[in-house]
């Protein structure tokens, strides 16, 4: 079975290697020049779904809750098994407790353990919450390992390309997330920022939690530090506003002073595609299926839809021929 | 039923539309709280245009009256500028001036507020006042063209629910045929059925309900919390006595006295 793959998001890649898995001789198209620029190349990259059920739904829960090993299967080595810490400004104590009331798979940790788990944000935090069986990547590295892998399993990639004019294919998945023609889709902006600075390390993505503008940091390699990311009802893929920057940038000095020494060496934008319900949606219509909706969980629920599209493929295939 | 600025509202309710976790749970909360009127911000929403156009839409398909606001805002030209958007984006001359003083504690800049609410009315505005208590900055509205006043009873987000009876009660008696609408500082469904119970006309809250771990329920309960403080209200409520009155004669009993 030849198999089209639209789009080389999070949700296209993935999609893609379970295809290939499964024997279908597969193509992506994608319309950008090269790997990124799309929602997933600015996520945070976060494998932490007990940490989103605080705002999300059970099914996030349900379906993220292997996508760490996924990974780690898929792209060895790309997936850090720290977990997540998550701190609160002492004056915003309530906010930790909240956020332990509405989430599960976690344990508390005072200050000693934060001193030993992160040694630099020792004495800054007296109370905290890990979440022992998160997990984090980063994702540019995890999309660029993932498309190798795709390359040597002999997946044909097509970057620039207009996907219209690429026919001959049994299948389509469209995983074009903002670009699909989809009415019940909305965006939601995400702003961030990366930073660099040698002066502080962090072992594990830890949320900060404030009553407006939670965020979240998450250590790269390179004394490098993403920090993300807003929430905004618009679909402005426009640069960062100062209002948003100093927000971020609020926070990240919240956690530890030293960033404000450190260098600002990206801001980035990027918009969610959600569905009212913000959670993602596998469907069909003639002889194209849809991965759309992954919203601020791609890398967490991307594995999932794919395996959830492949197998509406094959089981469709098999129902095909056993009628025939 | 409820009358305010000449259209009849079946609730005392107003709802925001902030933080939900999700459009369709907002789209869910709103319906079971039997609300008529919701509030949305269209500070950030702005950004690029109509960039924000798909969730007002969502709001829009809810069927209930929009009261957009002006959160956010630091100044008075923001808070101008944004209220003018607004009523074009939403075909409405109400909306809910905001103009906020303190980043941190978002405590209304009330010198501003009187400012704004005088442009804004000038220019044909229902303006809803995000105010304190006082009593002389609710004067000054009045004098600048507000016909309905909102004043907090605890600051925006901190769920403490009404901090100053006394100025509440003052508020009340001061102002008795002016709309009053608490907005901001309500955590529970019983800090809204304490104020509808003082004779305030209604309230409006976000946070409680939408992060509340089950925003659907939560909006139901405040829902039924208005109504019923709003019928005890009409009902004349007993007020509290130092000494156990009984309900019942105590014939047959000895009398020692």
């Amino acid at each position: 079975m030849k198999v089209l793959v639209k789009g080389a998001g999070v949700a296209g890649l993935t999609a893609a290697f379970e295809l290939a898995t499964r024997g279908a001789a597969v193509t992506v198209a994608e319309a950008r020049p090269s790997l990124g620029g799309n929602a997933s190349w600015f996520a945070g990259g976060m494998l932490a779904p007990w940490c989103e059920r605080e705002s999300a739904e059970q099914p996030v829960v349900d379906l993220g809750r292997d996508a760490a090993d996924w990974w780690d299967t898929v792209t060895p080595g790309q997936v850090t098994r720290a977990g997540t810490l998550v701190v609160a400004a002492p004056r915003d104590a309530g906010e930790l407790d909240r956020f332990a009331s509405r989430t599960s798979g976690h344990r508390r940790v005072d200050e000693d353990e934060i001193a030993l788990l992160e040694p630099d944000l020792a004495g800054r935090f007296r109370r905290g919450l890990l979440f022992p069986g998160e997990a984090h990547l980063d994702p540019r590295e995890a999309m660029a390992a993932l498309h190798d892998r795709l390359v040597a399993m002999g997946v044909e990639f097509h970057f620039g390309a207009d996907a219209r004019h690429i026919s001959g294919f049994d299948r389509q998945i469209d995983c074009t997330g903002m670009a699909a023609e989809d009415d019940g889709l909305r965006g939601v902006r995400g702003e961030m920022l990366i930073l660099r600075t040698p002066d502080v390390s962090l072992s594990r993505p830890v949320r900060l939690l404030h009553p407006r503008f939670p965020i979240y940091m998450a250590p790269r390699t390179n004394h490098r530090f993403m920090i993300g990311a807003t929430m905004i009802e618009s679909q402005s893929a426009g640069p960062v506003t100062a209002r948003s920057m100093m927000e971020l940038l609020g926070a990240a000095y919240a956690l530890h002073p030293t960033f404000g020494e450190a260098e600002i060496v990206e801001t980035g934008v990027g918009v969610r595609p959600a569905f009212p319900d913000n959670l993602p949606r596998v469907e069909t219509s003639r002889d194209t299926v849809a991965i759309n909706g992954l919203y601020r969980h791609g890398f967490l629920l991307a594995p999932a839809m794919a395996r959830q599209a492949a197998d509406l493929i094959f089981n469709q295939d098999r129902s095909k021929e056993t009628c025939s | 039923m409820f009358d305010l600025l000449g259209t009849t509202l079946p609730s005392r309710l107003l709802l925001g539309t902030a933080q939900y976790p999700s459009p369709a749970i907002l789209a869910d909360a709103v319906h079971a709280s039997g609300t008529a009127v919701v509030t949305v911000s269209l500070r950030r929403e702005m950004a690029g245009g109509k960039a924000g156009e798909k969730f007002w839409s969502l709001i829009r398909s809810l069927g209930v009256r929009i009261l957009p606001n002006t959160a956010g805002c630091h100044s008075v030209k923001e808070a101008v500028t944004t209220a003018q958007m607004a009523r074009e984006v939403f075909g409405t001359s109400w909306i809910k001036l905001e103009v906020i003083g303190n980043h941190d504690t978002l405590q209304p800049d009330v010198f501003g507020l009187v400012e704004a609410s005088r442009i804004l009315c000038e220019d044909g505005f229902s303006v809803f006042p995000y105010t304190t208590d006082d009593l002389v900055v609710a004067e000054r509205l009045l004098e600048a063209g507000c016909k309905v006043l909102m004043p907090w009873c605890a600051p925006i987000g901190s769920a403490l629910g009404p901090v100053n009876m006394t100025a509440l009660r003052s508020m009340r008696a001061f102002f008795p045929d002016v709309p009053l609408i608490v907005d901001a500082g309500l955590g529970r469904p019983s800090h809204a059925a304490t104020v509808i119970e003082l004779g305030f006309d209604a309230v409006l809250l976000n946070t409680a309900v939408a992060r509340a771990a089950d925003p659907v329920g939560m909006a139901r309960a405040f829902g039924k919390a208005v109504e019923a403080g709003r019928e005890a209200f009409c009902s004349g409520m007993l007020e509290p006595r130092d000494v156990a009155v009984p309900s019942t004669p105590t014939f047959g009993g000895a009398v020692f006295s």
